[in-house]
Parts: C-alpha cells; sequence; structure tokens
C-alpha cells in the first residue's frame, strides 16, 4: 500500500467523516485538513476566535474533494477501490444484511476464510450470500489471505449456491478480490478447475443471482462468482482482467507504467458500461464509500432490494435463457472478408435458431460433468 | 494472465534444415522432425505445434473442414501498449499466417467424425479475445446441432489483456456453451498440450467429460513467476506440469503425440458417439 499516505490526525476535533488515510492523489485535501488542525489548536491554545476561518476551510476542503472525485483517473479509482478504510463483505453483512447465518466450508478440504458464505435477508427477501473477505485488521488479512480465494473458497460458494438452488433463495455476490490465491496449494488443489466449474454452473444456476464489485474485481478470481443476471459496480470500484501493475510488467516490462495499465484497460465502472459488460452503477458518497460508509451500505441495500423485486418477477426458465444468450452474445468481431475497422462497425454474433441455442431449462438438479 | 515472452521467442520456426532440441540440445533433422510429429527422437520432447501442422497430425487425410475460418479481432478498447493493438494483430497475422489463435472445423479421426479446435501457441500465445471465445463456442455449438464428439486442443498464456474485460468474460461465455453441450449429453474431449495457462485453463481446458494431456506440458492456473513470489520460494521440481497434475486428480490420462489419434478414437468407442 505504497499509495496510502497516513496522516496525523487530530483526535478530536476533526470532522468524523475524515478520519480515513489520505491517498497520494488527495494531498491537497490532507493539506487542508493539517491547516484545519492548526488552526483549531491555536484557538483551543490562545483563545482566539478562528471559527469563521475553519468554517471557510472545511468549505474548501469540500469543493477541493468535490474537484478531485469528480474527475478521478482510472488509476485514482484503482486506488479508491483499494483504499485501506473501504467497506469490506463483512461490513456489508452488519450494515445493509440482517440476520446473516453464516455457513462455513466446503465438505471436502477446508473453510476458506478468503470467501464467506451463508444465509441473510436484506430488504424484503431471503438470500443466500457469498462474498469475498479481504479482513480488517492484520490476524484476519493474514487468515484469510488478503481476499485471494483457494479452490476451497470456490467449492464452497458453488455448494451454498446449489443450496440457494434448491431452497428457491437467490443469490447475492459481493466480490472483492485482487484474484484468486497465487499459490502451490492453490495449483495443487486445482484453482482452474475449482473456478471453471463455477463458471459452467452459475451460467445455468435456476435462482436468480446478482454480483456486485464492491472494490476490487480482479480477474478470474473475480469471475469465480461474478456469472450473474445482473452484473453491478460500485461507482468508484473496478473489475479488470489483469491488475495494473501486472498488465505494466508484461506489457510494457516496467511496473511503473501502471498508470498507463489503468487507463488503457478500461476498468471503471462508467467504461465497463459503455462496453455492455455492466448493468448498473451503484453511487458513492463523495469523497468514495470509506468517507461515508452508511450512506453507501444504504444505496447497496436499495440497490439490492429493487433488482431482487424485479428479477423475482421473471419465470425462472426465462431468466436462465436469458443469462445464457446474454453470455453467448459477449464480444464483438469482425466475420466478412476484407471487412476492416473503417469500413463497418464491429457486430454482435447472430442469434442463432439451431438447436444449440434452445437451452435445456429441465427441473434442478444435481449434476455432474459427466456425458 | 501468464507471462509467456520468454518461451515464445523459442517457438519461432527454424530457418536451417537442422533444429535444435530446446530440452536436450540434440541436432534433430527437419525431415525427422515432420515424421515424428515434432517429437524429439533423442529425449521426447513434446514441441509445441502450430495449429495447421496439429490438425494434419490428427485427422484423417484431407478431411479437415475449417468453419469461422474469417473471424477476426476488432479494437474494442482502442488498445495501444508499445504497438496499437490492430498492429499488433496484423503483426502476427503475417507471421502465423492465420487469423487469430484458434482453428475450428469438422473432421475425421480414424472415422470418427468429430468437431474439432486447436488453438495456435504462436499467435500471441493463444491468448483468448473475443474471436477464440466465439469460435470456441460456435465448436461447441456445431457439436450440439449436429450431435458430434468435440475435441478442443488447448494451448494458451491466457486472456488476451489487450481486449480487457472482454477478454476476461469469455471464460463465462465459452464455459455457458459448455453447459449446454454437457445438456444435451454431447461428449468433450480436451486435449492439453504446453502451456495450458489462466483464463483457459480455468474455462473450456478444465471442463473436459475427459481431459487429456500431452507429456510435460505446462499446465497450471497462476504464472510460476508470480507463485514463486507470493511463497517467496523456489518451486519444486515438476510443479505445473501434465504429470503433476495428472497426481493431484486434474488430468485423465497423460498420452504421447504419437498415440493422441488411436486414444480419441477408443475415448469416443467408449462413450458411444
Ligand atoms: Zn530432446
Amino acid at each position: 500500500m505504497t499509495d496510502v499516505l497516513t496522516a496525523k490526525m487530530p483526535t478530536k476535533s476533526a470532522p468524523k467523516a475524515d478520519q480515513v488515510s489520505f491517498l497520494e492523489f488527495e494531498k491537497p485535501l490532507q493539506r487542508i485538513q493539517h491547516d484545519i488542525a492548526e488552526m483549531e489548536r491555536e484557538a483551543r491554545e490562545s483563545g482566539t476566535d478562528l471559527t469563521a476561518d475553519i468554517r471557510q476551510q472545511r468549505t474548501r476542503f469540500r469543493t477541493t474533494m468535490r474537484r478531485l472525485y469528480s474527475n478521478l483517473t482510472p488509476w485514482e479509482t484503482v486506488m479508491v477501490a483499494r483504499h485501506p478504510k473501504r467497506p469490506l463483505t463483512t461490513d456489508y453483512l452488519k450494515t445493509v444484511f440482517r440476520d446473516f447465518c453464516e455457513l462455513h466450508g466446503d465438505r471436502t478440504f477446508a473453510d476458506d476464510r478468503a470467501m464467506i458464505t451463508g444465509f441473510a435477508r436484506v430488504g424484503g427477501h431471503k438470500v443466500m450470500v457469498i462474498g469475498h473477505n479481504k479482513g480488517k485488521d492484520i490476524k484476519e488479512r493474514m487468515e484469510c489471505n488478503f481476499g485471494c480465494a483457494h479452490p476451497e473458497g470456490y467449492r464452497k460458494a458453488l455448494l451454498k449456491m446449489r443450496m440457494a438452488e434448491k431452497y428457491g433463495l437467490p443469490v447475492v455476490c459481493l466480490i472483492d478480490t485482487q484474484g484468486a490465491y497465487p499459490g502451490l496449494g492453490s495449483e495443487e488443489r486445482g484453482i482452474a478447475q475449482a473456478i471453471a466449474v463455477n463458471l459452467m454452473e452459475m451460467s445455468r444456476l435456476k435462482t436468480p443471482i446478482i454480483s456486485v464489485v464492491i472494490g476490487e474485481g480482479g480477474s478470474g478470481g473475480a469471475l469465480g462468482i461474478g456469472v450473474a443476471d445482473r452484473v453491478a459496480l460500485f461507482q468508484n470500484s473496478f473489475y479488470s482482467v489483469i491488475s495494473p501493475e501486472g498488465c505494466a510488467a508484461i506489457l510494457w516490462k516496467t511496473a511503473e507504467k501502471r498508470k498507463h495499465a489503468a487507463e488503457a484497460l478500461k476498468l471503471t465502472a462508467k467504461e465497463l458500461t459503455k462496453l455492455d459488460l455492466v448493468d448498473d452503477i451503484i453511487p458513492e458518497p463523495m469523497g468514495g464509500a470509506h468517507r461515508e460508509p452508511e450512506t453507501t451500505a444504504a444505496n447497496l441495500e436499495k440497490y439490492l432490494n429493487t433488482t431482487l423485486d424485479t428479477l423475482k418477477r421473471s419465470r425462472l426458465d426465462t431468466l436462465v435463457n436469458r443469462r445464457a444468450t446474454r453470455l453467448r452474445n459477449l464480444g464483438n468481431f469482425f466475420e466478412d472478408p476484407g471487412e476492416t475497422e473503417k469500413q463497418a462497425k464491429p457486430k454482435h454474433p447472430r442469434k442463432s435458431t439451431s438447436r444449440s441455442s434452445r437451452l435445456n431449462t429441465g427441473p434442478a438438479r444435481p449434476r455432474t460433468a459427466s456425458a | 494472465m501468464v507471462d509467456m515472452a520468454a518461451s515464445e521467442e523459442k517457438t519461432g520456426v527454424p530457418a536451417g534444415l537442422w533444429t535444435r532440441c530446446e530440452i536436450c540440445e540434440h541436432m534433430i533433422y527437419e525431415k525427422e522432425l515432420a515424421e515424428s510429429l515434432h517429437v524429439c527422437p533423442e529425449c521426447g520432447h513434446h514441441r509445441r505445434v502450430a495449429a495447421r501442422t496439429r490438425i494434419t497430425q490428427l485427422v484423417d487425410p484431407d478431411t479437415f473442414e475449417e468453419f469461422a475460418a474469417d473471424l477476426r479481432a476488432t479494437d474494442p478498447l482502442n488498445f495501444k501498449d508499445r504497438i496499437p493493438y490492430p498492429e499488433r494483430i496484423a503483426r502476427e497475422q503475417e507471421k502465423t499466417g492465420e487469423k487469430d489463435a484458434i482453428i475450428v472445423g469438422k473432421a475425421f479421426i480414424r472415422g470418427r467424425a468429430v468437431v474439432l479446435g486447436v488453438m495456435n501457441p504462436a499467435f500471441i500465445m493463444a491468448s483468448m479475445g473475443a474471436v477464440v471465445g466465439e469460435k470456441v463456442t460456435r465448436a461447441i455449438e456445431k457439436a450440439i446441432d449436429e450431435n458430434l464428439p468435440l475435441v478442443l486442443v488447448t494451448a494458451s498464456g491466457g486472456a488476451r489483456m489487450q481486449e480487457g474485460m472482454i477478454s476476461l468474460v469469455q471464460m463465462a461465455k465459452t464455459s455457458s456453451a459448455l453447459a449446454r453441450l454437457d445438456d444435451a449429453g454431447g461428449l468433450y474431449v480436451v486435449v492439453a498440450t504446453d502451456p495450458t495457462t489462466a483464463g483457459v485453463a480455468a474455462s473450456f481446458a478444465s471442463l473436459g467429460d475427459v481431459i487429456i494431456a500431452e507429456p510435460k506440458a505446462m499446465i497450471g492456473f497462476a504464472g510460476p513467476r508470480v507463485i514463486a513470489n507470493t511463497i517467496n520460494a523456489e518451486l519444486p521440481e515438476g510443479f505445473q506440469t501434465a504429470e503433476f497434475m495428472l497426481e493431484h486428480g486434474f488430468v485423465d490420462r497423460i498420452v504421447p503425440r504419437a498415440d493422441l489419434r488411436r486414444e480419441l478414437a477408443r475415448i469416443i468407442d467408449f462413450c458411444g458417439k
């Protein structure tokens, strides 16, 4: 976390919302915050009335924040999405969801703390909630590998989703991970296979699925719980095929180019909406989710409640068909000989009327991938 | 994403009449190489082969009918790293004579009709963008429509970064199509070849009803360098090989290249297809 400058915080009089670490691009805010603290100290020590000046500085703080945040670069968005104080799945389990009943374990190997699963209520709905857990403090972060799940995490997620399917509960996935855990055990226990099976099974799961990227949407580790009827991103979250650092290291041969990479990858909510990969953007308070966690939680709750209302109105087979058709049509390409970027707009693949496009929607049943 | 740049350089077509084995340094006569299916006669090293060569090796002579041959990449992100993405595509097309990183078609293997897809490690490390995703999906749909077994020969460095999230979601697109093949009762055989990694490993390459691998092929999810950095130690010998995957239960059979035709025919027969 080299980009986070921890501010020396005055303990008493600072506005609550500002008790956060400042990011690199927030230096102007940090300076104003510092000035306010100085004035408050001076007022206290000398008894001078500086109320008007302090109020002025507070206004300046807010206008500066609005200026910075209304025009975040992709790299700045990445930093906000990774902010150490950003609300996590475990926060939303307390603020957005009620009556959370955790269900541990994949029944095969272990209980991966990087993936939290269980029953919960949100708005007027009972759901199965699945979420990456990055951890609050250093101890918890070590236990859950900073939100990087092992195969057993993905298998646990699928097991609970199948249970949701069986009992007619919609599934809500909260995505917040750098990616699946890159380690020996992860490879030995088949991380690639675990993710692949989730993609296949989520595509035909007979219950509504909503996936929300609440912070970092890191590659296959994010997609492994990301196949859904509705995909939403928080305003300052991001979703990417590779981290900007990783992309820079491979394509530019230096991690220094991470800002370029963040720009090039089109990983922000706005860009991904333009590419038709994201359905909804959930707004965040000015200055990012962490500055007003209550407002952030309220926005998520509202989104989930209304989206669940909508999805539950569809027949299950219609829903699953629509999900599969949408997955079928992801991505553009040229097909006619001689067609080039200048001559024609790339097209969506044709909707086929063949047998393969008539999707099987039989009753829910246990599945094995055997022919 | 696995950075394969270093090994990519090794796959260049040798210019002379002789070529050196990358493993044992044995000098192999070009003609002999074709006869041995690009397997080193000295040490048995299975060299990477271009998709067209692979197809010739696998199918009955003159039976391959390609489809979706004209699909070409767009530039959805306007992506430019050291060179613009369309220029990179043009260079790769020039270098390989292919339009993208996979060839799909219908063919016969020992008289059995199949839908066959073969990835081309020489084309941007057979990375998966929208074209690979669409061609794999069409191959799956052809297998469903015509009730044929599907054989995919996989090799890939992972998702194609230059297509950003569009490349990532191809994992879901292909896996969803395979769910439909599974629902239709279709047979799907994977032949994992060197290297089958990252986004392709974490989607269609891991979803075969039967998964075959070539000896010593690299198969895995995360890049070895990334893992070595995470664990801050050297990786054990044989890590992320076909043999490692077999030992840990993720590969059904390791089959030398010379036996692939026979083995595929056998599996198709067992499944009654
Ligand atoms: Zn050799």
